[in-house]
């Protein structure tokens, strides 16, 4: 029988503990495992029979850390061809009388991804797909992957094998105490990532004890459409008279894990600590019980790689400024590539309570497939919020769905032919919740009846690629009542239909309903309640507007979902209207320094410095803002840090202020001719270092003296320096690393800059160097800190004219 | 020899701003400082991990050469500190990956906050090592030798690839070893710790170090 038909109508028994069992027949601390499959494949085949006698149906290859980053590849390949050996040897010994198959067994690759480590997403695709190819090879029935304790390298090892296999794939996360991931993803959230791009089980095993992982079980039984897998361990290991000890019995063990097959667990086995026995045990104690039917969930749901959002009663918020629709400030920095002004608007977003992130980064004037992606990897990387892929791209929406930690929402499908053969196959293999627009090759539809239509057509269709309507949401299009007064009606009346008759959630891009109308707040507040009453699930809207916003918790209090009013009445205080906030919350003007603003600099006010500005531009020019409030005060702080009497936290405060201020005034000369500027820096952290703060602070202050700065990041190769060194012809290069190992990197970056750019000076800093290590890697200066770099940039660029 | 790697999960150890501050570069108190700092701290708390793993080992010096039977390493200065020593214990401690979240997010939000968190996850990582040390002095009864961490010294960072192979931190603690040898997550330590000498731990561990120009020495 075939692993997956066996899998739904049985339990199935997973192996248990191989590291113990090999530590106990010798095998040497920092030792690798699994070269004993060539070495010691006799032990190796008893541990395997061993497994399969006591009633496992699958036995793992001893491949958990077969990769090519500790193996070469031809030694990979014989390990795993021997692995594959040994298990099926074991599986021809062995007498028990039930089915057997044999798993290739892959383990974390020991690496940490981007950017909390330094293995590339793709790179570690590459890692998994290597061996998932020589497990296909040598003939393994399914793959396991297991004790993965991060969700984006769980999700590299799932994409190598649905890349490079047709065999069924279980999926086991290492969870912790708190029931999360080392990386913070919760069961709910693997389960939707997981099942999202086709894991025929999904489970946890090791790190804990069974009654430890009851929890996360519990989670996973609730969540999952698809078997769960349990493989706890036999507790937590200690150490009598110098041997391993793991402190669950036999019998606690088989009890507990016996306990939670009868909750629904349908696939179990053990890890770390447990051997044969307590597969034995667990078998006997269970084998009778009739295997608990797995039930289609029909959860809607999306990811992001700390925590799932599921759509139901309570209303769902999609933040949707990350856009450069109609507004010149993002424009500017997506033609900048000003990713930190995005980031902003992703954690502004956030703190307004949103619960999803619309990312739409497309414009005529730049590459949109790796401008997505970026920002997508950027965005993930501070903020857990899961995100909605927003292009017409359908090349962008790839590389972003792949590189997405979680199930996107994907905005979006429509009813024409060509939109869906493009979208659902990306649907099918990344896993996802599509947006679908109720239009096709004929436009939008007047009725509601035509447009539900178009929403039956699209579910048939999705039906084909494998994809639930559970996994569609319908969005029926709010068009501008400027233009037809009759718009809010059929949108909303369609709404109800394929809310009601069809069983599908819905959403909105509320604001459109206003387009070309005064005080459009007021209008689209009252489109979203009503929306809301009409079976609206979530809504792409602007966090920022006071009646949404006011129309969301009032709606979620008078439909019961808040209990008490408690989030109502805590939303309620930040409503009231706060005009004479910044007269009020400003203290009188210590009269040391020559202006408020000046003071909200010197001291560090970030929010205060910005507002002031603004009432400011009201009556002031801009440049003399500059010139006469911003510079000085900024002087005052970096004489004061040159003679020590100002501390690093307040110079960035006081930078951190002063840009909040500049910010104020690019917004207001936004479009219109920039001010002169001093010149462009280049700077970056070099290749091999992915420490950043140094450069960081540098460029602030930079920024803050008037100069150009352009960022490359860390970890940037000598040639991208050089590169765009020579692109904008930049005067100066700002070079940072961190690491006695990555100045080499450092000195050969300063190497192809004197031979490409021989105009170029370069400064270079970071704790390990000196001056003399800056000499001798012929660097022109060494800054000690930011604002020695602030004065040399100052002495090239303006030839001291200071 | 004992071959078993242990675990420990720590409760989170007091917050010192004092020793916060310094890690920031600052000598002396700031209110619009300590406000930010309060902050940060809030946001951080109970976000972190505090993990330990070790296993006991041997150690024979014999000149600069340390042999710990599992593997050997070359360091004048780390034979010195475990001169006499029998046993060592060696550690990987990690406080986990949310505080690198932090210092990423507020590197690219606010600068001050991302050095502050910078300087938290130092004072944070060097608490828990404090936390785990003192643990292994009481279940030892014994004196323990000053912490000693590839990278010190002559002890090159090379050493790294030995303790990963021997300790498991990958599985057990969730911390990885980088292609440049440095760790994530980056408030992550390393260490060996000699047993059984007389106390040489100074409360003021800045003493030991031979970098006398280091701007974060204490005083």
């Amino acid at each position: 029988m075939n692993f997956k038909d066996y899998l739904k109508n049985h339990i199935v028994y997973l192996d248990g503990g191989i590291g113990t069992l090999l530590q106990a027949g010798g095998l040497k601390p920092g030792e690798y495992p699994e070269r004993w499959n060539l070495s010691h494949h006799d032990v190796i085949i008893d541990i395997h029979k061993a497994y399969f006698d006591a009633g496992s149906n699958i036995v793992c290859t001893n491949t958990f850390g077969a990769n090519c980053l500790k193996f070469a590849d031809d030694e990979l390949e014989q390990i795993i061809k021997a692995a594959v050996a040994n298990a099926k040897k074991a599986r021809e010994q062995s007498v028990q009388k039930g089915e057997k198959f044999i798993a290739l067994d892959i383990g974390p690759s020991g690496k940490l991804l981007k950017p909390l480590g330094d293995l590339d997403f793709e790179d570690a695709v590459n890692v998994f797909s290597k061996t998932v190819k020589f497990g296909v090879k040598y003939g393994v029935d399914l793959i396991i992957i297991e004790t993965m304790n991060d969700s984006y390298e769980t999700k590299a090892a799932l994409l190598a094998a649905k890349e490079n296999s047709n065999l069924p794939v279980i999926v086991s996360n290492a969870y912790g105490e708190d029931g999360k991931l080392m990386t913070g993803a919760s069961p709910a959230a693997m389960v939707a990532m997981l099942e999202g791009m086709g894991a025929d089980a999904i489970g946890a095993n090791c790190s804990l004890g069974p009654r430890q992982l009851r929890g996360v079980a519990e989670e996973l039984l609730q969540k999952a459409s698809v078997p769960v897998i349990l493989k706890p361990n036999a507790g937590l290991p200690k150490s009598i008279n110098g041997k391993t000890v793991f402190d669950v019995t036999v019998d606690e063990f088989s009890d507990e894990v016996a306990a939670l097959v009868k909750k629904g667990v349908r696939v179990v086995g053990g890890c770390c600590g447990t051997t044969p026995e307590y597969i034995a045990s667990l078998y006997s104690k269970t084998s009778e019980l009739a295997p608990v039917p797995i039930a289609d969930k029909k959860i809607t749901v999306v990811s992001s790689y700390t925590h799932a959002i599921e759509f139901g009663e309570s209303p769902i918020l999609i933040g949707e400024r990350i856009n450069p629709t109609g507004k010149k400030r993002f424009k500017q920095a997506l033609l900048e590539n000003d990713i930190d002004y995005i980031l902003s608007e992703g954690v502004n977003q956030q703190e307004k309570g949103v619960h999803i992130l619309d990312v739409n980064v497309g414009l005529p004037d730049i590459d949109e497939v790796q401008m997505l992606k970026n920002t997508v990897c950027e965005l993930q990387a501070i903020i857990d919020l899961p995100l909605q892929i927003d292009t017409s791209n359908i090349a962008a929406m790839e590389e972003a769905l792949r590189r997405y930690n979680g199930k996107a929402m994907i905005n979006s499908v429509n009813g024409k032919r060509e939109s869906m053969e493009a979208i659902f196959p990306l649907v099918k293999k990344y896993g996802g919740l599509v947006v679908a627009l109720t239009l096709d090759e004929n436009g939008i539809p007047d009725t509601a009846q035509g447009r539900v239509k178009i929403a039956e057509n699209i579910l048939k269709v999705a039906n084909k690629y494998g994809i639930d309507k559970k996994d569609i949401i319908f969005d029926t299009l709010a068009m501008t009542i400027s233009a037809d007064n009759k718009a809010a009606v059929a949108t909303l009346s369609s709404l109800k239909t394929i809310k009601n008759e069809l069983g599908c959630h819905t959403s909105l891009g509320v604001s459109n309903i206003s387009f070309g109308l005064p005080n459009r707040d007021a209008v689209n507040g009252t489109f979203f309640a009503l929306a809301l009453q009409n079976g609206l699930s979530a809504a792409i809207m602007n966090p920022y507007s006071v009646d949404m916003m006011k129309t969301y918790y009032a709606y979620r209090a008078l439909k019961g979902l808040d209990e008490n009013c408690a989030e109502y009445i805590g939303s309620a205080e930040s409503f009231v209207v706060t005009v004479t906030s910044v007269a009020a919350a400003a203290p009188k003007t210590t009269e040391e320094y020559s202006s408020e603003l000046q003071h909200a600099v010197i001291k560090g006010f970030k929010d205060k410095a910005g507002e002031l500005t603004k009432n400011l531009l009201s009556s002031v020019d801009p440049l003399e803002i500059v010139n006469n409030e911003i510079i000085p005060a900024l002087n005052i702080v970096g004489d004061g840090f040159e003679k020590k009497t100002v501390y690093l936290p307040q110079l960035l405060m006081s930078a951190e202020a002063a840009k909040s201020a500049f910010e104020v005034i690019k917004a207001s000369m936004s479009g219109k001719e920039k001010a002169g500027t001093k010149g462009v820096i280049v700077i970056a952290t070099v290749y091999g270092d992915i420490h950043d703060i140094g450069k960081n602070i540098v460029k602030l202050l930079l920024e803050n003296y008037g100069f150009d700065v352009v960022d490359l990041g860390k970890d940037v190769p000598p040639e991208i320096i050089a590169k765009t060194a020579i692109k904008l012809r930049a005067p100066l290069v700002g070079l940072s690393a961190l690491m006695t190992t990555t100045v080499p990197a450092m000195e050969e970056t300063i190497k192809l800059l004197r031979e490409k750019a021989p105009w170029c000076k370069i400064v270079v800093g970071g704790a390990v160097l000196t001056k003399e290590y800056a000499d001798k890697i012929g660097a022109d200066k060494y800054a000690k800190d930011a604002m020695e770099s602030v004065r040399y940039a100052e002495e090239i660029i303006n030839g001291g004219k200071e | 020899m004992n071959s078993v790697i242990l675990s420990k999960t720590y409760i989170e150890p007091p917050f010192c701003e004092k020793e916060i501050l310094r890690y920031a570069g600052c000598r002396g108190e700031r209110e619009e400082i300590s406000v930010l700092l309060k902050e940060c701290i809030d946001e951080v708390k109970d976000k972190l991990a505090y993990k330990v793993c070790y296993r006991e080992l041997s150690i024979k010096t014999v000149g600069v050469t340390c042999d710990f039977e599992v593997f050997s390493v070359h360091s004048e200065k780390l034979a010195r500190n475990l001169k006499g020593c029998e046993k060592v214990i060696l550690f990987a401690a990690t406080v986990g990956v949310e505080i690198d979240r932090l210092i990423g997010k507020y590197g690219r939000l606010s600068p001050t906050k991302a050095l502050l968190f910078q300087a938290i996850g130092a004072e944070r990582i060097e608490a828990l090592c404090d936390a785990f040390c003192a643990d292994i002095k009481k279940e030892y009864n014994t004196g323990l030798e000053p912490r000693f961490s590839p990278g010190y010294g002559d002890l090159p960072l090379s050493a790294q690839k030995n303790i990963f192979a021997v300790l498991d931190p990958e599985r057990r603690i969730g911390l990885t070893l980088n292609s440049s040898l440095l760790m994530s997550p980056s408030k992550s330590v390393t260490a060996f710790v000699g047993l059984g000498n007389t106390e040489k731990t100074s409360s003021n561990k800045c003493s030991l170090c031979e970098k006398t120009d280091c701007t974060l020495r204490g005083v």
